[in-house]
């Protein structure tokens, strides 16, 4: 897995709570059996219109907004299903770090796997980040997570965490910042795992054949 | 020792590690494969040059892009076609017991498990599907996990996980005549929101739910993810037992009596506490119908599309002015006047063999509206040769329904199944969300009895009158 240190880039504001996978990226291009390319079907039913021209009122197709890195959002984001192909989209795209108030399970689980930075702030600053990404079209943000803040070049500071526990904060800070494959560190239990076996197979544990 | 939560005494014998500070690495009974999330998983087996650790744990299948009709022509959609052919050869070159499409097993993964007795009591099953929690219906640890997972848990058939905290949703009080299963757990997200339960395992208690049939209690533990959590589970009891004896790969004689001795032992200990509690009152549920485009936004078949300005925070009125637009609903207009033009029974939800009952029992002797176009997915290869045995097929077609081959069909629209823009669904699935079936696609979600009975009036209907 790629490092997540830091990274500072044009704000993609969303003002929607509760995005859904199915919008992140829609079922129908769910066929790939790659994990790149699926950054052309982000948010696609909301980018295009029926016709498959850019829907002109979708922030996405703001000219400011090609580059954008970091994507703000309200709370619940990434609710809905499993699809690890949501993450995928965005980070095809472009996107390096999330910032909402909060986050459906898999998909935050999904965003640490993957070396996408899910940011969690509170509800206000998420606000005060959208008001300031829509009056200043271009609006940057650094996402530090060595120091864990995110910085505005008109002297914000706002510390934050990845996860409401603190010890999965620190986990998983740790796993990003090290580019940690969770396969890997498992492996190394390997010992564990077979003497837990063994143990079961004694105990005559039923498992399916 | 205090008193145990059944959520603690299935997971704390599978940790096969636990340091302070980090998630445990939990161990997995059953792992169940689909087409859809697994491929990226396999590759990066491959790539590394690992094995399955246990393919003897491992159950595939196809059902997200299966086409639903005629099974022997060529899949047309090559993309498809494709990913079903990646299916084939991973469960051959890894050595997995596998479900195809032309095999009699073959069907939602969520249906199958339980259906032939993978699914067991006091077990952890993972799957790359957020409705994996179906499976808490049978008293297990069964949960969503993402394609990075899926990879991890073929390598090293663990999962990582931070013990999750416990809620109780308590229903108190009976269902009254004519509310599903379906209405319940629409009624309880309505009610916490659609992220009241995330970060929770679900425990749902109560004589309501004790009175549900198993295939009841699984489209509850189903749709825990649309409340946000990623567990959902109902304690085993004789119901269970009932369900699971002589099942496929349900242990047998000796073994039997000894295995559900052990699985007795599984509920939650009185006087164990949940983090958190939340009361249900069954009787007052009514029939429900989604009007939004996500499960929270449901109301009574009685009531009415709300107005978003009459709501509370400014993200719920944002958000339901937006579902309204694309719903294309006015606020006010009466539930039983909204208009259908087609109809979804199927689905992991609600395609089991008792909501195909349910669904027939309504359409038997009548005839579909013919502004609406209806068809009837099962569940499984299974419940669909079941279904016709009982002649429930005929029921359905001569009122005019299509009857199809098992899979997920337009629950999400990855294959030719799909809503075209603003078509209207009346739809036994679990998700209404803008899209899901099919770009521009409007979805309400309601019980199998609702949406048999709406594809026959044309609109909704309350159920409880109906003759
Ligand atoms: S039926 Fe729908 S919700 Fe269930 S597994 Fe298939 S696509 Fe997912």
């Amino acid at each position: 897995m790629e490092p997540f240190v830091n990274v500072t880039g044009v704000v993609l504001p969303l003002e929607r709570a509760n995005v859904d996978t199915d919008q992140i990226c829609p079922a129908q291009f769910l066929k790939r059996i790659e994990r790149t390319g699926f950054g052309q079907f982000l948010f696609h039913s909301w980018r295009f219109l029926p016709d498959g021209s850019p829907n002109p009122d979708f922030v996405l197709n703001h000219p400011v907004y090609r580059q954008a890195t970091v994507l703000v959002a309200r709370r619940n984001f990434g609710s809905g299903s499993s699809r690890e192909h949501a993450v995928w989209a965005l980070q095809d795209y472009g996107i390096r770090a999330v910032i909402a108030p909060s986050y459906a399970e898999i998909f935050h689980k999904n965003a640490f796997e993957n070396g996408l930075c899910p940011v969690l702030l509170p509800e206000e600053q998420v606000e005060t980040l959208l008001d300031r990404a829509k009056e200043r079209p271009g609006y940057q943000l650094t996402v530090d997570l060595e120091q864990c803040l995110v910085t505005d070049n008109l002297g914000l500071k706002l510390p934050f965490v990845m996860h409401t526990d603190p010890e999965t904060h620190a986990f998983r800070r740790h796993c990003l910042l090290n580019g940690l494959d969770e396969i890997g560190l498992t492996l190394q239990q390997e010992d564990k795992i077979a003497a837990f076996e063994q143990r079961r197979a004694k105990q005559g544990y039923l498992l399916p054949a | 020792m205090p008193p145990k939560t059944m959520l603690e005494k299935i997971w704390e014998p599978h940790v096969v590690y636990r340091e302070v500070g980090k998630p445990d690495l939990l161990y997995v009974d059953l792992h169940l494969v689909h087409e859809v999330t697994s491929p990226q998983a396999f590759d990066g087996l491959r790539m590394n040059g690992r094995k399955v650790r246990r393919p003897d744990l491992t159950v595939a299948t196809v059902d997200h892009n299966v086409p639903t009709s005629d099974r022997s022509k060529p899949i047309e959609d090559e993309i498809s076609a494709r990913q079903i052919e990646a299916m084939n050869q991973n469960a051959r070159e890894f050595g997995l017991t596998y479900y195809d499409i032309f095999s009699q097993g073959q069907g939602i993964v969520h249906i199958i498990g339980p259906q032939m007795g993978y699914t067991q009591p006091g077990m952890v099953i993972v799957c790359g599907d957020s409705h994996t929690s179906t499976h808490g219906a049978f008293g297990a640890i069964a949960m969503a996990i993402g394609t990075t997972q899926v990879e991890h848990v073929l390598a090293t058939q663990c999962v990582v996980m931070p013990k999750p905290r416990t809620m109780e949703i308590r229903v108190v009080g009976d269902l009254p005549q004519g509310v599903a299963a379906k209405d319940l757990i629409l009624g309880i997200i309505g009610q916490i929101g659609v992220d009241g339960a995330t970060g929770y395992a679900v425990e749902y208690t109560g004589e309501a739910v004790r009175r549900l049939s198993m295939e009841g209690r699984m489209t509850v533990c189903n749709m825990s993810i649309e409340g946000g959590a990623r567990i959902g589970m109902v304690a085993p009891d004789e119901k269970t037992f009932q369900y699971m004896q002589g099942r496929r790969f349900v242990p047998q004689g000796e073994a039997w009596e000894k295995v559900v001795e052990r699985w007795r032992g599984l509920p939650t200990e009185p006087g164990a506490s949940y983090d958190k509690l939340v009361e249900i009152d069954a009787r007052r549920l009514e029939p429900h119908v989604t009007w939004g485009t996500n499960p929270g936004q449901v109301a009574p078949v009685t009531g009415r599309v709300p107005d978003p300005a009459s709501f509370a925070s400014a993200a719920d009125r944002e958000s339901g002015e937006r579902a309204l637009h694309y719903m294309g609903l006015e606020p006010g207009t009466p539930v039983q006047q909204i208009a259908l033009d087609r109809v979804f029974i199927g689905s992991c939800t609600n395609g089991r063999l008792e909501d195909l009952r349910a669904a027939a029992a309504v359409a038997k002797g009548k005839r579909v509206d013919p502004k609406v176009y209806a068809m009837v997915v099962p569940g499984s290869w299974e419940v669909k040769q079941q279904a016709e045995q009982e002649g429930l097929d005929r029921i359905f077609k001569d009122a005019g329904f299509d009857w199809r081959e098992a899979g997920c069909s337009m629950c999400l629209g990855m294959n030719p199944d799909v809503l075209q823009p603003g078509e209207r669904c009346a739809s036994t699935s679990n998700r209404n969300f803008e899209g899901r079936q099919g770009k521009g696609g409007r979805t309400h979600l309601v019980s199998p009895a609702m949406a048999a009975a709406a594809a026959i009036a044309g609109h909704f209907v309350d159920i409880r009158e109906w003759k």
